[in-house]
């Protein structure tokens, strides 16, 4: 017979199958996100002092400061931010993610993607593309003046279009870009496209001048991952509702601010249990290397929390050209996560695995039992502020998450009277 | 079966624990496969106490 542990697992699986990540619209963030207010930033991973912040998240930070118009200028940003009359909070902590550093402010546009199967909902800026981005903790006058059009042109043109268009299902985009060899954490070209495809007569129908609708159509065909700002909550509001399972071992966050990383397990609440976060050792663009290295940031592993991602890179082959590696080493990736986790996906099917469904549901115990940590596949940013994303790679939590989740869980375990 | 005679006929060795076992046969062209096996927890005794509890269940 199954014990109540198992039992909890079995439910908190349930969730994460049963789950139907649907985008429904976009907001600003101060009218959208619970409890946004003007003097708050929120930022990738758990949450983090200005001053331990790390220099990408900081450059985002300053950058943010200056696009909300707290101030005019890097210097006044910086002692603003250090003043104490700026708040800062992890995105988990208001039902949100963000790639990289993932700063957002209280006039940012965020995608509303709904689980149609709890009614949650998850929350995701739009993806700027690469090169010189706030998300990689550049914050110069093109940044801005970027960020600008996202919420002038960009934002009214995308909102106008999802409501002509009506919901779109992320659910079966995934798994449609996972056939197509996205893993939808590092490779986005299949779910843009496919984004594209179902939004184009939408944004056609729009009552946005011919000018804008050609800029956006170019922008969104020139960033390969615009669609990771859409997978990233779809993976967010499919783990929110494990994260209240009593008594479930199941991990329902991994998040990286750039300094810590950080995990969350379903039967221990909101706790965070965090360590040093990683240098990765992947490939650095020509001119870096990993003494150039930020350690390791972002809420994009919320991918990899939910099955995809790094876990799917088996579906994905051609990625080891972007963080290393071989075609083998990326089924290999996939393979070794089934060691950890308890299911595999109904949905999301990978079909050089023989249509085997994604690893689903990593489990506390089997990462400590079998020594072997989750695989995440990420950017890597530069350490100094502004200058943006140096390599890419593959790169793991370090261990003792898991270990001190393992700790709190029994001694949980141990004061409600449940062991011998 | 005698360990003499054991030792006359083909051996196909199947190798637990260290892999330099493993690579010994193979460089002696002796048929063998290795088993990715590690002790729960990797050997770290206070988590495989903490496992131990929890299978207690």
């Amino acid at each position: 017979m199954a014990n109540f542990i198992d039992q909890a697992n079995k439910e908190a699986l349930k969730l994460m199958q049963d789950a139907q990540p649907t985008l429904i619209g976009m907001g600003i963030a101060k009218d959208t996100l619970p409890g946004m207010r003007e003097n708050l930033i929120l930022h990738a991973g758990p949450p983090v002092k200005w001053e331990d912040m790390s220099g990408p998240l900081r450059g985002a930070v300053v950058g943010g400061i200056i696009y909300q118009g707290l101030a005019e200028t890097v210097d006044e940003a910086k002692e603003l931010a250090a003043s104490g009359k700026i708040d800062f909070d992890s995105c988990h902590h208001h039902s949100a993610v963000g790639p990289m550093a993932g700063v957002v402010t209280a006039k940012m546009p965020v995608f509303i993607v709904k689980n149609m199967d709890q009614g949650n909902y998850a929350y995701c800026t739009m993806n700027e593309g690469l090169g010189e981005v706030l998300r990689f903790g550049a914050y110069g006058e093109n940044v801005i003046k970027h960020l600008n059009w996202m919420e002038k042109t960009l934002y009214p043109i995308l909102k106008e279009a999802i409501e002509i268009h009506g919901p779109i299902d992320i659910k079966s985009m995934n798994a449609q870009a996972l056939q197509m060899g996205d893993e939808m954490h590092n490779r986005n070209k299949a779910g843009t496209s496919l984004f594209i495809r179902e939004i184009a007569s939408s944004i056609v129908k729009t009552n946005a001048s011919e000018e804008d609708k050609v800029k956006v159509f170019d922008f969104l065909n020139s960033n390969d991952h615009f669609y990771l700002n859409l997978s990233m909550p779809g993976a967010k509001c499919t783990m929110d509702p494990v994260g209240k399972v009593k008594y479930s071992t199941v991990v329902y966050t991994m998040a990286r601010n750039g300094t810590e990383f950080g995990i969350r397990v379903a039967g221990l609440g909101n706790r965070w249990f965090t360590a040093p976060a990683e240098i990765i050792d992947g490939l650095y663009f020509p001119g870096y290397s990993m003494e150039d290295a930020n350690r390791d940031i972002g809420d994009s592993c919320i991918t990899e929390t939910s099955g995809i991602g790094g876990f799917a890179m088996a579906s994905a082959p051609a990625i080891v050209q972007f963080v290393g590696g071989t075609p083998a080493d990326a089924v290999q990736y996939t393979t070794s996560m089934y060691e950890i986790t308890l299911e595999e996906s109904v949905a999301y099917k990978m079909p050089n695995m023989n249509f085997r469904g994604v690893p689903t549901g990593i489990d506390i115990r089997k990462v400590i039992e079998t020594q072997i940590r989750p695989v995440i596949n990420t950017g890597i940013a530069s350490k100094h502020a502004g200058v943006g994303q140096v390599g890419a790679g593959v790169v793991r939590p370090p261990m003792k998450c898991f270990e001190d989740a393992l700790q709190a869980f029994v001694e949980m375990l141990d004061n409600e009277g449940l062991l011998d | 079966m005698k360990v003499n005679e054991l030792f006359k006929s083909e051996l196909k060795v199947i190798n637990m624990g260290l892999e330099s076992f493993y690579q010994d046969m193979k460089s002696q062209d002796v048929s063998a496969i290795h088993v990715n096996w590690k002790p729960a927890a990797g050997g770290n005794e206070k988590m495989a106490a903490l496992l131990s509890r929890m299978k207690s269940i």
